[in-house]
């Protein structure tokens, strides 16, 4: 039995997705139509959109974007202790912890008000340049430092944030029960706070997960640089756009991910 | 006459410009239980948290067990022990298991692995069913009585309640009041800031009625139910218990 309303609502949903079928269809139809219209089509299709070239290069091109995983694996834990560390210095409130509590200011000012190239360029370029012993001058080291530094001061804002977000009430009934500054942090604030911010910090993930990419200007041989030697080589760009197709098949599920956690959040907190 | 438990003199406490309390005197002795009424904004909850030092007090004395807690710069940190206070929104921690709230200050303050006392104490409040399961996985009854062992597990000589019952649907209050029934019973000393007339009336050893950051009046129970003498006290009574 359909009430009157499921009747309604019925129809005007079969409207609705017929108005986004049709508008969708148009659409694709004029790119399909239109794009090909172009001057210069065919010499983009041919560049671009090379199968065979994709067919060829895929394979090396995904070998060396494990490289790019690997980067983001060793970034990820030291990004979140040094993020860690950072929220938790600038929240410190003895009077003799003052200086940690300005360092951690500066940092965040410092690397966050740094576009991310530019601190790989400085760093990855810069710090070898001292002549160090291998392997301190690898870039992969001193490209994930660059990394690390720029993110982990992201991560410290998403923290603090996290840690400010805690009721104040929630601090109260722990110092009452005669717990320690340090333990009511540890125990009853940091728990909170980090559950509460794992969104925002997948959507830290995904952008880290992209910027593992700034370090071919350095030196790694990772997907970026390697579809550069296969521009060069093989005079076409598709290398570029299937490495594009491998970064997306990480980043889409990835950030989908995140904001399901971010919608699922919202709703439990109303 | 033994020493108070709990002695204020000339308690003052202002917010900003706001002063809230004006001079409050006020002694609890052991064992005794004192409940604080009066209407919404009349000082009754910053007058409990004054009495743990969870708000610095500006001028007069707080002594509990004759120390002076009021102090600027005393470490309250050891008081804490001594002095439980249960909240009107439970201000449970909401990742732990009811079991891991009541656990932690023992553990962490008093490095004591409590589990048969505490087991006992859920035991004790009808919760025993209830220990591993989270805050929003319990009534407001539930929550709240799981602050009180929590508070209860350090081993207070004094307990304050700051509108324990005012957060909860009708039906739960009840069981709520059992509990501080049972502790009555302890010859726990207790303060009280409530809205439960008629439990006051049947359990307190005396009353104060707060007005405007002054204990307007203050005595038995009976006395200030039958025969209350200010006229605010009279007012304030007409409009709860019509």
């Amino acid at each position: 039995m359909t009430t009157r309303r499921a009747a309604y609502e019925a129809r005007q949903r079969r409207r609705a997705n017929l108005l986004a079928g049709g508008s969708t269809a148009v659409v694709l139809i004029l790119l399909i139509v239109l794009v090909p219209l172009a001057p210069g089509w065919e010499g983009v299709q041919a560049s671009f959109f090379n199968a065979e070239i994709f067919a060829r290069t895929f394979p090396d091109l995904l070998s060396a974007f494990l490289i790019n995983i690997a980067i983001f694996a060793w970034s990820v834990p030291l990004i979140a202790a040094l993020g860690l560390a950072i929220a938790l210095a600038r929240g410190a409130r003895a009077p003799v912890l003052f200086p940690l509590r300005i360092f951690g200011a500066i940092y965040v000012d410092l690397f966050r008000g740094i576009p991310v190239v530019l601190l790989v360029y400085l760093v990855g370029f810069g710090i070898p340049g001292l002549g160090l012993p291998r392997p301190w001058n690898s870039p992969y080291i001193w490209g994930t430092v660059a990394l690390v530094l720029t993110y982990s001061a992201y991560v410290a804002e998403v923290l603090r944030s996290g840690i400010e977000s805690i009721h104040e009430s929630q601090r109260n009934a722990a110092v009452c029960l005669g717990l320690s500054e340090r333990d009511t942090m540890r125990y009853v604030v940091l728990p909170q706070a980090i559950r509460r911010v794992v969104p925002a910090n997948m959507n830290m993930l995904v952008a880290l997960q992209k910027d593992v990419a700034l370090l071919s200007f350095i030196g790694p041989v990772e997907i970026l640089r390697q579809a550069g030697i296969f521009k060069s080589l093989l005079a076409n760009f598709t290398p570029y756009v299937a490495a594009a197709v491998i970064f997306l098949c990480v980043t889409v599920p990835a950030t989908r991910y995140a904001d399901y956690l971010m919608n699922r959040d919202r709703n439990a907190r109303t | 006459m033994p020493e108070p438990r709990l002695a204020l003199r000339g308690v003052k406490k202002s917010f900003g410009d706001v002063e809230v309390l004006h001079g409050i005197d006020l002694a609890v002795n052991p064992g005794e239980m004192v409940c604080l009424i009066g209407a919404s904004g009349s000082g009754k909850s910053t007058l409990l948290r004054c009495m743990n030092g969870l708000e610095p007090v500006d001028d007069g004395e707080v002594r509990l067990d004759g120390v002076d807690i009021a102090e600027p710069g005393f470490d309250l940190a050891p008081i804490r022990q001594k002095i439980g206070i249960v909240f009107q929104s439970f201000n449970l921690f909401p990742h732990m298991t009811a079991y891991d709230n009541v656990a932690l200050a023992p553990r962490r303050v008093l490095a004591e692995d409590a589990r048969t006392r505490i087991e006992a104490l859920f035991e004790r409040f009808g919760l025993a069913a209830h220990m591993g399961k989270y805050p929003d996985q319990l009534s407001g009854g539930q929550q709240q009585r799981v602050a009180v062992i929590r508070a209860l597990a350090m081993r207070p000589q004094t307990m304050l309640f700051d509108e324990i019952t005012s957060a909860l649907d009708p039906e739960l209050v009840d069981e709520v009041l059992d509990v501080l029934r049972s502790l009555r019973d302890d010859g726990m000393t207790m303060v009280l800031a409530t809205h439960e007339m008629g439990f006051a009336r049947e359990l307190a050893d005396r009353i104060c009625f707060m007005d405007k950051g002054v204990i307007a009046e203050e005595g038995a129970p009976d006395l200030i139910f039958s025969t209350p003498q200010r006229e605010r006290t009279k007012q304030f009574l007409a409009s709860v218990l019509r």
